[in-house]
């Protein structure tokens, strides 16, 4: 049944001239004359004008037609959609870090600096690295300041030039190429082996002195961990090339095992997967990097560091790669990470990889007649499935998915790896029920069934929401990015 | 364990389902080695109630600015922010959802978006925003990197009155990927010497108003990045949209720029939010998410993430930027701010701006500082004294004020001087306040 909710209107099509939806400052200081105090001023500015319950309705509507971990089950594979606590979210609105100002000195800033320092030095013992920066805002943004420095350590070496090339497995996630590019590296791409680990062989007819390092996700796309990981490090390594961890995957890990203890050299983190700090619908992202101690001269300033008593800020660090974004990371973020990495403490760490684990088999296990799995291994913390038995029906991954969601669930990620036919990537976390992953798995058997008996239910999915598949080419063709109160207005 | 929910006997029943006897069995592939065995050498767990009160202790050991009065901005702003805002983007169903890869179950979201890419295209008058970048400074730095895709240039001109912090991510970021960076020289506090624009320059960047406060000369700029063929990027300042002229009427190529003051809570500088909006020419080159609107196959409107082969997940190595997940959160928050501002309200706010900020600037000259600049400001301005200012910043934390920065890290020749802003939230008192303590403190 469809959605009984009225479809939103825009805010352009709401209010009226003369309202405002806030109970704005009103300065107590002398009138001035504005065209003396900054020159011209702009005639048109065009936003809304709502009243602030108008408003506030207008997003509580909104929120109705949004699905997130709060609404229901949410197995997006490689994202750890997994529940954030509450407490999280009253740390960081305390006013004592949330209103606080990134250029106020630092000794009017000690708590915050105790924050970043513990945060730094929890994630050094969780990953095995003996350094952690925070300064990195998101994953990709992580992955690329791992680049740099390892385009500086080669360059630090004179090898700069030679080393010109990134491998990165067909597996792994776009991000990685798409980083290693930012940072002028061309890239090679190693194959995977039929039982999903690296192409060994294929890894050594890729490795010479042109090698700058090698982008592995461990455990992989395909939620297999690497068993030869350390054989594969040392590989790269002979060639004088670098070995970063995409750490995407963190969730299987910890508690149990310790990417620094693999042979890496630096890896980088999601604070909001692994974290559990919000998704917030596509960000904030969290991404913390780790690295052994030769790439540490390189790593961008300020670096905070704990000296005795207090936490200081270096500055003034010559191999830095320098600055990668405006101030300290994500700070708020941080304080939620931190706030999350306490309530777990070192008694109750090594629980999170191993529910999560044991939920990723459980859902493999129960689907595996009717999805099978693209290798017959024990996965780690997502399971990764085909749907391929059912093209012959002419059905694709992205009909299930869709069918999933009338069934009052988010579907999984789909089509990724892009190495498995007919993909279906789902982790369920650590944070949800057995009934819940029953009703899951439930669903899914029964979305199957229907796949052969009545493959125009999956076609036509989703009917419950107050849109159905949308048209994404007339989408790129019309493009229409910016709401215009005319066809022909500016 | 509160967030895992499993019992003895979730665990037995899963475990017998998948056939096996512990947990441990799961992780065979891991060779022994690599094992952890036993605690990690952390901090031991707290509930509920130790862990608020231990996080609530940090928070006290900083000196917030809900007691200290905030006169520092250089970027990140102490400004109003409606109480709807934090109500809205704590909503579940906005916090906890992720990128709308599946647009049916994430319409409220794309909605929004849509909303946030109009209100920030007005804003900056172009034709068109994405959604969204990291921060102002990445957001620039994403900018310069653009213009070398368009016109295949490589030398990056930037004004010496942009953001310090900015200029250093630029140099990250060009080092990384093989661009060379030109400044353009200050004079009186505004971008002045262009000759360092020619031919070669992919485009030129400058800040409005400036680092300084100080509202450039915007059409000036944009004749030395024509006459040089370059692109034109304009760093510009949210709030001050709400009065001055917008970049996009002076021809701007790429207008970027630093979100928070949209409803962010300074928080220590992050989460922010990158801005970015261009001429409709670019968007096929633009980085990042961009929400279109389409329909279904019954004709019902509706919204998707499009364009989607400039993206990382898509195009790989090819794709125009690396950036995934950004900042729609905080996107929200602006949104939300823009709707409950409005028209009238962001104007307000400016207008608010300016008059606090003309009254400091008579205020803090008749206590004995000295405007540095005789240009027009928006702001915020950089005030010359007879004093070390980091002796005058510390004497004045100790009354209360955060009396702005000091300048001679960044610049050496303005070692006398500190950068002041002053909010819509400050109030005549507080000024005079602050007037009066450094007139003590310069004496």
């Amino acid at each position: 049944m469809k959605k009984q909710v009225p479809v939103p209107k825009l805010i352009f099509e709401q209010g009226r001239p003369g309202r405002i939806g806030a109970n704005i400052p009103v300065p107590n200081t002398p009138e001035v004359n504005l065209t003396e105090a900054v020159g011209e001023i702009r005639e048109t500015l065009g936003l809304p004008e709502v009243g602030e319950l108008e408003m506030l309705r207008h997003f509580t509507h909104l929120s109705h037609v949004n699905y997130g971990i709060e609404t229901g089950f949410y197995p997006l594979g490689s994202c750890t959609m997994k529940y954030n606590p509450k407490i999280n979210e009253r740390t960081a609105s305390l006013p004592g870090f949330a209103a606080t100002h990134p250029m106020q000195p630092v000794s009017t800033a000690r708590g915050n600096f105790e924050i970043l320092a513990r945060v730094q030095e929890i994630l050094e013992e969780i990953t095995g690295f003996p350094e952690v920066t925070l300064q990195p805002v998101a994953g990709a943004h992580g992955e690329m300041t791992c680049l740099m420095l390892i385009k500086a350590y080669h360059e630090s070496r004179g090898e700069g030039e030679q080393r010109s090339v990134i491998l990165v497995p067909d597996s792994a996630h776009g991000t990685n190429p798409a980083s290693a590019a930012r940072c002028g590296y061309s890239v090679k791409s190693v194959p995977t082996d039929a039982a999903g680990n690296t192409d060994i062989e294929a890894l050594t007819g890729l490795l010479d002195n042109s090698i700058a390092g090698l982008m592995l996700t461990n455990p992989s796309t395909l939620a297999l961990f690497e068993p030869n990981i350390e054989k594969i490090c040392e590989m790269v390594h002979s060639v004088g090339g670098q070995v970063f961890c995409d750490g995407a995957n963190m969730n299987a890990m910890v508690g149990t095992t310790r990417p620094g203890d693999h042979g890496f050299d630096c890896m980088h983190l999601n604070l909001h997967k692994t974290f559990s700090t919000p998704h917030g619908g596509g960000g904030p992202g969290c991404g913390a990097i780790a690295l052994m101690n030769h790439l540490e001269p390189f790593l961008p300033t300020p670096v905070i560091r704990r000296e005795g008593e207090k936490v200081v800020l270096l500055k003034n660090r010559p191999q830095s790669i320098g600055r990668v974004s405006s101030f300290f990371g994500q700070f708020l973020m941080e304080v939620r990470a931190y706030t999350y990495l306490m309530a777990y403490g070192k008694e109750r760490m090594a629980d999170i990889s191993r529910h999560a684990v044991l939920n990723a088999n459980y859902v493999r296990e129960r689907l595996k007649e009717v999805l099978p799995p693209a290798h017959d291994r024990p996965c780690m913390h997502e399971c990764v499935l085909t749907a391929q038995q059912y093209k012959k029906n002419g059905i694709r991954a992205l009909d299930i998915s869709k069918r999933l969601i009338d069934y009052g669930f988010h579907p999984p990620t789909n089509y990724f790896p892009l190495i498995v036919p007919e993909c279906l990537m789902i982790e369920p976390t650590e944070t949800e029920t057995k009934e819940t992953l029953d009703a899951f798995c439930d669903a899914l058997i029964a979305i199957c069934g229907e796949a052969i008996s009545n493959p125009e239910l999956l076609h036509s999915a989703p009917t419950t929401q107050i849109v159905g598949r949308l048209d994404e080419t007339a989408a790129v063709k019309n493009l229409d990015v910016r709401w215009k109160p005319c066809k022909s207005c500016p | 364990m509160a967030y895992i929910p499993h019992t003895e006997e979730d665990r037995r029943e899963m475990l017998a389902t998948i056939g096996i006897n512990s947990i441990d069995e799961l992780f065979r592939e891991i060779p022994e080695n690599l094992r952890v065995h036993g605690q990690l050498n952390i901090p031991s767990f707290l509930s509920e109630d130790k862990l608020y009160s231990h996080l609530a202790e940090l928070s006290r050991r900083n000196s917030d600015l809900v007691e200290t009065v905030c006169f520092l901005g250089a970027g990140i702003y102490d400004r109003y922010i409606p109480s709807t805002v934090a109500a809205v983007i704590q909503r579940g169903e906005f916090l906890t959802a992720y990128t709308p890869y599946q647009p049916e179950l994430s319409q409220g979201y794309l909605q929004a978006i849509y909303e946030f890419q109009t209100m920030v295209a007005n804003l900056y008058g172009m034709d068109l925003a994405n959604a969204s970048m990291y921060d102002g400074a990445t957001s620039m730095a994403e900018a310069a990197i653009m213009a070398h895709g368009v016109n295949g240039r490589s030398k990056i001109a930037i004004s010496r009155a942009v953001h310090p912090h900015y200029r250093e991510v630029l140099r990250t970021y060009c080092w990384s990927v093989g661009l060379d960076i030109v400044e353009i020289d200050t004079e009186g506090g505004i971008t002045s010497n262009f000759t360092p624009v020619d031919s070669e320059a992919a485009c030129v960047i400058v800040q409005y108003p400036n680092f300084f406060g100080v509202i450039e000369d915007l059409g000036k700029a944009r004749d030395a990045a024509r006459a040089a063929g370059a692109m034109f990027i304009v760093v510009a300042d949210p709030t001050a949209m709400g009065l001055l002229k917008p970049p996009g009427e002076f021809d701007a190529d790429i207008v970027v720029g630093e979100g928070q003051p949209l409803g962010i809570p300074m928080g220590f500088g992050g989460p922010l939010l990158g801005l970015f909006s261009c001429k409709d020419e670019f968007v096929r080159r633009i980085p990042g998410r961009i929400v279109g609107r389409t329909s279904d196959h019954d004709g019902n409107n509706g919204y998707v993430m499009t364009l989607r082969t400039r993206e990382q997940d898509i195009r790989r190595e090819k794709a125009t930027s690396n950036i995934c997940t950004n900042e729609a959160l905080m996107g929200l928050a602006a949104t939300v701010y823009m709707e409950a501002m409005g028209k009238n309200g962001l104007r307000a706010v400016a207008e608010a701006t300016v008059r606090n900020t003309q009254y400091a600037m008579k205020k803090l000259t008749e206590a004995g500082g000295k405007l540095r600049f005789q240009q027009r400001v928006f702001g915020e301005f950089v005030l010359e004294i007879p004093k070390s200012p980091a002796s005058v910043q510390e004497a004045l934390l100790k009354k209360g004020i955060l009396c702005g920065l000091p300048l001679g890290d960044y610049y050496p020749e303005l070692k006398n001087c500190l950068l002041v802003a002053v909010t819509e939230i400050r109030t005549k008192e507080q000024i005079d306040h602050f007037a009066a303590e450094l007139k003590e403190a310069l004496k």
